[in-house]
């Protein structure tokens, strides 16, 4: 009788979550040979390297075409590159060199590629670095076209296998067959390489950066567990690990199906009271990842990206276009626009800031665009144009004081009507409201509901404020505690007091997108969960899964306690069992 | 011949889109065209060839020199600083 083999477990960078279970297949890409014989004359040799190159632009072509199917334009891009490194001057100018020395093209390809390739490879960035793959797998495709070879790379695999390789190219992981690979493990790379990239947007568990000596560790054929989510391999593992592992991957399976059911449908707790499920957006970009995600709009638009990338304010034009892009986008969803809320801490160029001692608590958002009513107004002139036909809110940032709101919404007024007078068409009807963000807005709710038609919690400037502590101080930072019974406390009673006065709150703070967090939010009865777009499958899953009854025991459990740490031990247990 | 220096202001610097975009726009024109990088101190390559631009390694807010010779001279280098001005069609 054999000895059986013993289980391991190896760990390398997870790359994209997932779990795979099956047979090893090594991948080794055949060194192609250059046969020994002389070269032609200059002009034979450079009409062979042009025909070839040829050729490869067909291939990279319908590679790319493929890729675009599967994944979409972005993922596809990198083969337009590789084309036009087929056409590179550096490239052809290279292999002239050494074919005009006598070299045959195939020996001038391969010097050409080498050192261009290690030209890249030798940069300190990573993102530059990794470029240097691509240089080599263009080189290797017309070498091989060269060689009159096929594109082989890897249909060798003929059963479902979890693929093993020391590196894959970009020309390697986009002909991976998708109904043969269950996942892949590399022994080179990085997150950001292209293979790991294109294997998050397939769904394809992955392990990269498992170190030298992989191949030599998992022969073809041995049976593997590659855990995408922690990045280890089990090798040989035993039937109970097997076990273990299926079940996992089944749970695992059947709640990304509910969560793509949550995704899209719009969010209702458990005993159906409808609850808004937004994103945080900086861009248009953003706002289309947002939807792909499930938002139900957009709880915060951020603008000072406009703000800050240029060398002067944006005009009223370009705001205009920006934000009508973005309403359209969202088609029809609300979206709430927060004004300009920038401070001492990152001023845009053109701006003359005073030395602060504090920025934090010195000149910034809202404190700005009453003291600069023009780059306000214009803001506002943009934001106003662009709502028309679509479902606009206006937010201020950083309101501590009623007169502050009252002088605000005056402007807005004085706004509306130089648009009147100049027959500019406008919405008319657009909400405004405030990001309550300073302990002093939390406690006024009341008084600021004269003046406010809706509010929106800011958890992040809240805690800091709340607890006076600089998140960026690490001496400090521990004390940064969004779950903390002081933050907890001004956060119910801002939903009570807007509720009381027949307000809608809403909270586009990071708290918003934290499962610890939201069953105690929904049981203070929060109308609007704003956060960053990744989280919010899992957020309309989780808030499906509560009653009301049941996450307003969970809040009045978790406000009984005294620090953080005793809530967030607390809402773990809560979130295990749910 | 003509020359400018310029700052390249996008996120990711002269790479991916951008150092495709810019290597496409140099291969419009009949001149010599030639880019270093002045911040991270990388000396001229050919700004035709995408590898060699991507050797020069310029990440946000580096400051490149762009030389042009030959009959288009300035309408390159015109096309080219404005490329990177306007962020490369991005806002």
């Amino acid at each position: 009788m054999r000895e059986p083999v013993p289980e391991k477990t190896f760990i390398g960078i997870p790359a994209s979550d997932g779990i795979a279970i099956g047979p090893a297949f090594c991948y080794i890409p055949a060194e192609l040979t250059i046969p020994v014989c002389a070269a032609g004359t200059v002009d034979e040799e450079m009409t062979r390297f042009d025909m070839a190159c040829k050729r490869a632009r067909v291939e990279l072509q319908s590679l790319y075409e493929a890729i675009e199917k599967r994944a979409g334009k972005e993922e596809a891009s990198i083969f337009e590159a590789h084309q036009e490194m087929l056409s590179d001057p550096a490239l052809e100018g290279k292999v002239r060199a050494e074919v005009e020395i006598g070299e045959t093209v195939e020996q001038a390809l391969v010097k050409a590629t080498k050192e261009l390739a290690s030209l890249l490879a030798g940069m300190d960035n990573e993102l530059f670095a990794a470029r240097a793959l691509d240089v080599k797998d263009v080189g290797h495709r017309i070498l091989r076209i060269l060689l009159g070879l096929p594109d082989t790379a890897l249909s060798a695999v003929t059963e479902t296998s979890i693929i093993i390789a020391e590196d894959l190219t970009p020309s390697d992981t986009a002909s991976l067959d998708p109904k043969l690979t269950l996942g892949f493990i590399t022994a080179q790379g990085g997150l950001t390489s292209h293979s790991a990239i294109l294997a998050r947007t397939l769904g394809l568990p992955a392990i990269v950066g498992m170190g030298a000596g992989l191949l030599e560790k998992v022969p073809s054929g041995t049976s593997i567990i590659l855990d995408g989510r922690t990045g280890e391999m089990i090798f040989a593992p035993g039937g109970e690990t097997i076990a273990r592992y299926k079940q996992i991957k089944a749970k695992r399976e059947s709640h990304l199906l509910s969560l793509k059911a949550a995704v899209e449908k719009d969010a209702h707790t458990a005993n159906g009271r409808r609850v808004e499920v937004t994103a945080n957006v900086g861009e248009a970009a953003s706002a289309r990842d947002a939807m792909e995600h499930g938002a139900e709009g957009i709880g915060l638009l951020r603008t000072e990206f406009l703000y800050l990338e240029d060398t002067q304010p944006p005009s009223e034009e370009k705001q205009y276009h920006i934000y009508r892009e973005i309403f359209a986008v969202m088609s029809g969803r609300p979206v709430i626009v927060r004004t300009l809320d920038i401070g001492g801490d990152k001023p845009p160029s053109y701006f003359p800031f005073p030395n602060e001692m504090n920025p934090f608590l010195g000149w910034r958002a809202i404190r700005i665009s009453l003291d600069e009513p023009e780059l306000f107004k214009t803001q506002l002139r943009a934001i106003l144009r662009a709502a028309v036909g679509h479902h606009a809110r206006i937010m201020f940032p950083m309101v501590s004081d009623l007169d502050e709101l009252r002088r605000a919404r005056e402007i807005v007024e004085v706004v509306k009507r130089g648009l009147e007078v100049a027959s500019v068409e406008f919405a008319g009807d657009v909400p405004v409201g405030i990001m309550v963000e300073t302990p002093a807005a939390a406690v006024l709710v009341d008084v600021l509901a004269e003046a406010s038609d809706f509010f929106s919690l800011g958890t992040n400037d809240l805690t800091q404020y709340t607890m006076a502590v600089d998140r960026g101080n690490a001496k400090v930072s521990g004390l940064f505690q969004p779950l903390h019974p002081a933050v907890l406390r001004l956060i119910r009673q801002t939903i009570d007091a807007g509720h009381a006065k027949g307000k809608w709150v809403g909270m586009c703070g990071e708290l918003a997108g934290m499962t610890k967090a939201i069953p105690i939010l929904l049981g203070f009865g929060l109308d609007e969960f704003s956060m960053n777009p990744r989280a919010i499958p899992e957020a309309k899953y989780l808030i499906g899964k509560l009653t009301d009854e049941k996450a307003r025991d969970i809040a009045g459990q978790a406000m009984s306690f005294g620090t953080a740490a005793e809530i967030e031990t607390y809402m773990k247990g809560v979130l295990a069992l749910l | 011949m003509a020359e400018a220096t310029i700052q390249v202001k996008h996120k990711i610097g002269l790479h991916a889109r951008p150092a495709s975009l810019f290597v496409q726009t140099a291969n419009k024109f009949s001149s010599k065209i030639k880019v270093r990088n002045l911040t991270a101190k990388v000396d001229f390559v050919d700004a035709k060839s995408i590898i060699m631009v991507l050797t020069l390694g310029v990440m946000k807010d580096h400051e490149v020199l762009i030389q042009t010779d030959g009959v288009d001279a300035d309408t390159a280098l015109g096309a080219l600083t404005s490329l990177i001005k306007n962020n490369f069609g991005e806002t």
